[in-house]
C-alpha cells in the first residue's frame, strides 16, 4: 500500500509542480493572451458543459476511433503481407519509408481535394497518418518470428490461418502494440488539425473559434481539455496493452532475473 | 522398416564453394526402436535430423517414413528441439501448448483433453497446466516440449540434442524420463546427441557417425539390461566398455578427418580442426 502511494506521489510530483508554477507565474498577469490560470479554471466547467461535450468532443472522438481502427486494420494486414515475403519487402520498403517521412498534416489539403471537407476527409487524414508506424512495426514484428518456433509449427503441420493467428500475429503483437501506441498520439494530433482546416464541429474547430473570437481563457481551457483527453487515452491504452500482452511482460521479467 | 534413410547427402551451396555436410548416410529404425545417433561435434547431426524431419531437402538420397518418401514435415513425426526456451509458445499456457498440434490435427475436444492430461502426467507436470512456459525452469520447459510430442502420438519421435542446455542433474532425470516413456508408451525414438555417455545409457542401439562429410561409422547394439538406472548402469563394467568403445571410435573419426582433409571440399572444416 505504501509502495503504491509512493509511486503515485512520484508520478504526480512533477505535474503538481508545473501546475503550481503556472498558477503562480500567471497569478497577477494582465497580459490579455496569458490570462491567470485561475480564470481558465473558472471558465473550464462553464465552457465544457455536457451539451458542448456531446456536440464537439464526441464527434471528434468518433472520427478518431474510426480513423484509428481503419489504420490498425490496414496496417496489420499490409504489414503481415509485406513482412512475410522477402521479395515484396525489398520492393515496397523504400516506398513505405518515403511515405512515412511525409509529415501527415501536409496530407490534409491534398486529401481535402478528393475527399471533400466532411467527416470522410477527417477519417482519411487520421487513418493516413496513423497507418505508418503500425505498418512498419508490424513488418518488423513479422520478420522477427523465431526460427525454432517456426520450425516447430512446420513439423506439427501448423499452417495457413492457424499459423497466422497462433504464430505470426501473436509473436508480432508486442511490436504491433508499440506501433499502435505511436499511432495513437499521431491520431490525436491529426484529429485536431483536420478540424482546424474545415469543420463545423469538433474540439479543434472549437478551440480555433475561441481564438478567433478572442475568448482567450476559453481557448486555454480547450487546450487543457485536449491534454487531459490525450492522457486519458494513453492510460486506457496502457491498461488494455498490459492485459493483452501480460505474457510478454511476464517473459521479460523472467528473463531479467528474479531480482526484481 | 518404419523410418528408412538411404544414401542421404546434403551439400550446402556456400558463397565461395559448396560445403558437403553429409556425404552418404544409410540406416533404419524399426517400430519400437530407441536409437541414439552420436558423432563428433560439427559432424552434421542437426543437418541430418532436419532432413529426416522434412525441414530441409537433401541433395541426394531419400528418407522414407512407413514407405512414403519424406518431402515435407510428415504428419507422423514429432520433433523435440534443443532450444526448449524457443520451441514453446510463450503466449500460451502449458496446456494450450500441448493441445495446439492436436487441435490443428482435428482431435475432438474430449479426447484432446484426455491426451493432454495424460501426456503432462507422464512427464510429471500434472499440476502445471495453467503455468506459462517462462514461469518454469529449463528442465520443466523441455518436459512440456516432450509432453507435446508424446501427446501428438507420432510414429517417430526425433530429438535433437534435447538435453544439451540443461544442468547435469536435470539431465539425468530427463534421460530416465525418456527411458520410462519409451518402455511405457512404446514410442519409436531417434535421439541425436554429442554426449557419448548419454548415447550408451539411453540407446538400444547407437549409430556412430564420422566427422563431416558424414557417413555411418558403426552401428553398435547396446546389450545392457532394459531396466536402467543412473547409479548401477553407469557403474556396470559393460557400460564402461561400450562407452570406451564409442569414445575411441569418435576420437578415431576426428583424427582421420584431420589427416584426410586436404580433400578440397572442406577447407573451413580443416581450419576449425587445426584450431581445436
Amino acid at each position: 500500500m505504501t509502495r503504491i502511494l509512493a509511486r503515485l506521489g512520484l508520478a504526480l510530483a512533477l505535474p503538481a509542480a508545473l501546475f503550481a508554477a503556472w498558477w503562480l507565474g500567471t497569478a497577477g498577469s494582465d497580459n490579455f493572451y496569458v490570462p491567470p490560470l485561475r480564470d481558465i479554471l473558472i471558465r473550464f466547467p462553464e465552457v465544457w458543459t455536457w451539451d458542448r461535450l456531446r456536440a464537439d468532443v464526441l464527434p471528434s472522438l468518433i472520427r478518431l476511433a474510426a480513423g484509428y481502427t481503419v489504420a490498425v486494420l490496414a496496417g496489420v494486414l499490409l504489414g503481415v503481407l509485406v513482412g512475410s515475403g522477402r521479395r515484396v519487402r525489398a520492393v515496397l520498403e523504400p516506398v513505405l519509408e518515403f511515405f512515412r517521412a511525409i509529415p501527415p498534416p501536409v496530407l490534409v489539403p491534398v486529401i481535402m481535394l478528393f475527399a471533400g471537407i466532411g467527416d470522410t476527409m477527417k477519417v482519411v487524414v487520421i487513418a493516413a497518418g496513423c497507418v505508418w508506424p503500425i505498418l512498419l512495426n508490424t513488418v518488423e514484428g513479422v520478420r522477427a518470428v523465431d526460427g525454432v518456433l517456426a520450425d516447430t509449427c512446420r513439423s506439427y503441420g501448423i499452417a495457413g490461418p492457424s499459423r497466422l493467428w497462433h504464430l505470426v500475429l501473436r509473436s508480432a503483437s508486442p511490436q504491433i502494440a508499440a506501433g499502435m501506441r505511436q499511432a495513437l498520439s499521431i491520431g490525436i494530433i491529426l484529429m485536431v488539425i483536420s478540424e482546424m482546416f474545415a469543420a463545423s464541429n469538433g474540439l479543434g474547430f472549437t478551440i480555433v473559434q475561441f481564438q478567433r473570437s478572442f475568448a482567450i481563457p476559453d481557448m486555454w481551457s480547450g487546450i487543457l481539455l485536449l491534454g487531459l483527453l490525450g492522457l486519458a487515452l494513453s492510460v486506457l491504452f496502457r491498461l488494455v496493452e498490459s492485459r493483452a500482452l501480460a505474457w510478454y511482460h511476464g517473459q521479460r521479467r523472467a528473463q531479467r532475473g528474479p531480482a526484481r | 522398416m518404419l523410418l528408412d534413410v538411404r544414401g542421404l547427402k546434403k551439400v550446402y551451396e556456400g558463397r565461395q564453394r559448396p560445403v558437403e555436410a553429409v556425404r552418404d548416410l544409410t540406416f533404419g529404425l524399426d517400430v519400437g526402436d530407441l536409437v541414439c545417433l552420436v558423432g563428433p561435434s560439427g559432424c552434421g547431426k542437426t543437418t541430418l535430423l532436419r532432413c529426416m524431419a522434412g525441414l530441409l531437402t537433401p541433395t541426394a538420397g531419400e528418407v522414407r517414413l512407413r514407405d512414403r518418401p519424406v518431402t515435407g514435415p510428415p504428419p507422423g513425426m514429432a520433433v523435440v528441439f534443443q532450444e526448449y526456451g524457443r520451441s514453446l509458445f510463450p503466449w500460451m499456457n502449458v496446456r494450450d501448448n500441448v493441445a495446439l498440434p492436436l487441435r490443428n490435427k482435428g482431435v475432438a475436444r474430449k479426447p484432446r483433453q484426455d491426451l493432454v492430461a495424460e501426456a503432462l502426467a507422464a512427464v510429471g507436470l500434472a499440476d502445471a497446466h495453467h503455468a506459462y512456459p517462462w514461469q518454469l525452469s529449463g528442465g520443466m520447459q523441455q518436459r512440456v516440449a516432450i509432453a507435446r510430442a508424446v501427446a501428438y502420438q507420432p510414429d517417430v519421435l526425433l530429438m535433437d540434442e534435447p538435453f544439451a542446455a540443461v544442468d547435469a542433474q536435470t539431465r539425468a532425470d530427463l534421460e530416465d524420463l525418456i527411458r520410462d516413456l519409451w518402455r511405457k508408451l512404446g514410442v519409436t525414438i531417434l535421439f541425436v546427441t554429442h554426449d557419448i555417455d548419454e548415447a550408451v545409457y539411453l540407446g538400444q542401439r547407437v549409430i556412430i557417425l564420422s566427422s563431416s562429410p558424414t557417413v555411418v561409422r558403426e552401428v553398435l547394439d547396446v546389450d545392457l539390461p532394459d531396466q536402467r538406472d543412473q547409479l548401477t548402469t553407469r557403474s556396470d563394467s559393460r557400460f564402461t566398455e561400450l562407452r570406451s568403445h564409442v569414445y575411441a571410435q569418435i576420437q578415431a573419426a576426428k583424427r582421420e578427418s584431420t589427416v584426410g582433409s586436404h580433400d578440397a571440399a572442406r577447407p573451413a572444416g580443416l581450419a576449425k580442426q587445426v584450431l581445436q
